[in-house]
């Protein structure tokens, strides 16, 4: 198993940061950092574009975001239609790296405000899929 | 390099489902652009087709539309950025005869996104973003905007009801266009329904999907003056990207690409944002018309609400801004918007506007975006 696993519906089942997954299990949210001239990406990827480096490890997301930005979506595309209402929303982090992701949806929709602290938490959405989601810090 | 011009313009009826096949919808366009440069099949070097790919059922549809057109056996070749695929087609025709290497380049967009089901559709809204980090999630072209609305209203005080000021001027003018597909007048209350598609967003910030075609003719400009009585000049070309991935975007309440491709534009044409008499900005939301007012310098970062609140983009404004209902009244078939958008501006720099003319215009302006701020064009056009 792979990174199929990764997401409510999947769209990619083969990539190099696959391990990505791995450390979901663990409720860590990990990005790449390059050995070479330390570049940091979130979402992961395994190419420097800054030094073309392949030489990468990962680091923790973790700390308190703000939010910068969501929306409340009331349509969703084919696989998602019985997820709406939903939040999708960007947190940005202190070293300045930003998360893409949906929002918690205990919160309530009036209490959602754009800079908000936030963290990330991982989300076991059964039957072997895993995905993350941004919560209230 | 040589000069290009456009020698030749047209556009089909945008409507919501087209009763025939991509070939013949392609063909409406393109005999009403023959036709207004008063061409034959064999004066025309090369083509390049533009549109989205995902919407079409048809394999390499270059090939096919060459053959029913009558273009072979010239070159021919596609050309796509989703949403601004046209106007990267410009770019594309406009290197091709600068360089010396064809006279005459034909720019061909079409779209009939009635061409596959609605479930299709939705399934193909999904992976409209990064299909390995956002689709996930349950991502969608409103919401994406949604979320530079949020930001704009965050960081400029701006209001649902400013947004919906810019589509109480579209509707104006899409009642006019009798090539729109959306042709009724709104008022304010009704924009202001609470019918959220995603928040702030509600139904009518949102353009419709559309059938439609748009052909473009352009020609080296001392051949131009030869073939038509009014060629309109390509005075400067601008474009630009930005990351697909929001993570990776440094604001929400602007598109980097826009303002990149304005500046370069402005550059080549030796002009500033206040020498426009007409524009056409791609506002396949309404958050899109606001953010490119200030991205291609109409107003300053955050007086976007301005304009719009003192009617500035109105045909009778200091700018007037998608005179011919925009995105948003005449429909969005992808790859045929941005060639739509170039015919506008054309017809108004030649005096042809009908209704719609800007009186005296002499310098246009097109902003097409492909995809959320992925890709921006801007093209600055002027009467010769």
């Amino acid at each position: 198993m792979g990174f199929e696993q990764f997401g409510i519906v999947s769209f990619t089942s083969a990539t190099k940061a696959e391990q990505f997954v791995e450390f979901l299990k663990s409720n860590e949210l990990r990005g790449t950092v390059c050995l070479d001239c330390g570049a940091k990406f979130f979402p992961p990827r395994t190419d420097c574009c800054y030094c073309l480096s392949d030489r990468m490890d990962w680091f923790t997301i973790s700390g308190e975001g703000r939010l910068v930005s969501f929306t409340t979506a009331m349509f969703a595309p084919a696989g998602f239609e019985k997820d709406v209402p939903y939040t999708l929303g960007v947190a940005e982090f202190a070293d300045g790296t930003k998360v893409f992701g949906r929002v918690d949806r205990s919160i309530p929709q009036e209490q959602i405000k754009v800079g908000m602290a936030m963290k990330t938490r991982a989300v076991d959405l059964g039957e072997g899929r895993l995905t993350y989601e941004l919560v209230a810090a | 390099m040589r000069r290009v011009a456009v020698i030749g313009v047209g556009q089909s009826t945008f409507v919501r489902s087209y009763p025939g096949s991509i070939r013949e919808l392609a063909f409406e366009a393109y005999r009403d652009a023959m036709k207004d440069a008063n061409l034959k099949p064999n004066q025309i070097d090369a083509s390049v087709v533009c549109s989205a790919p995902e919407y079409d059922k048809q394999r390499t549809p270059a090939g096919l539309m060459a053959e029913y057109l009558g273009l072979n056996p010239q070159p021919t070749f596609y050309v796509e950025s989703v949403c601004s695929s046209s106007s990267s087609g410009l770019r594309t025709a406009y290197a091709l005869i600068a360089s010396g290497l064809h006279d005459v380049v034909m720019v061909l967009g079409f779209q009939k996104m009635s061409e596959i089901t609605s479930a299709e559709s939705q399934e193909r809204m999904g992976r409209g973003a990064d299909i390995q980090w956002e689709a996930p999630f349950g991502t969608m072209m409103p919401a994406y905007y949604a979320m530079y609305a949020r930001g704009h209203f965050e960081k400029y005080g701006t209001t649902e009801e400013d947004l919906a000021l810019i589509r109480v001027k579209s509707s104006t003018y899409g009642v006019i266009n009798d090539r729109a597909v959306f042709r009724k007048a709104l008022q304010l209350e009704k924009i202001m329904e609470p019918k959220y598609i995603a928040t702030p967003l509600k139904v009518f910030d949102c353009c419709a999907n559309a059938d439609g075609s748009s052909c473009v003719v352009l020609a080296a400009e001392e051949k131009a003056k030869d073939l038509v009585a009014k060629p309109v000049r390509i005075a400067g070309l601008g474009m630009a990207t930005a990351p697909i991935n929001m993570a990776a975007r440094q604001t929400f309440s602007g598109l980097t690409c826009a303002q990149l491709a304005a500046k370069q534009a402005y550059e080549m044409a030796g002009i500033t944002a206040a020498d426009v008499d007409v524009a056409e900005v791609h506002d396949c939301f309404t958050i899109a018309e606001m953010m490119a007012y200030e991205d291609l310098g109409f107003a300053k970062p955050g007086e976007g609400p301005l304009l719009i609140r003192n009617k500035e983009t109105y045909k009778e404004g200091k700018i007037p801004v998608n005179v011919d209902g925009g995105l948003l009244s005449k429909g969005h078939p992808i790859g045929a918007t941005g060639g739509s958008q170039i015919r506008t501006i054309v017809l108004q720099l030649r005096g042809e506007a009908g209704e719609m003319q800007v009186p005296g215009a002499k310098i246009g302006l097109v902003h097409n975006i492909g995809g959320v701020g992925i890709y921006g064009n801007v093209s600055i056009f002027s009467a010769v």
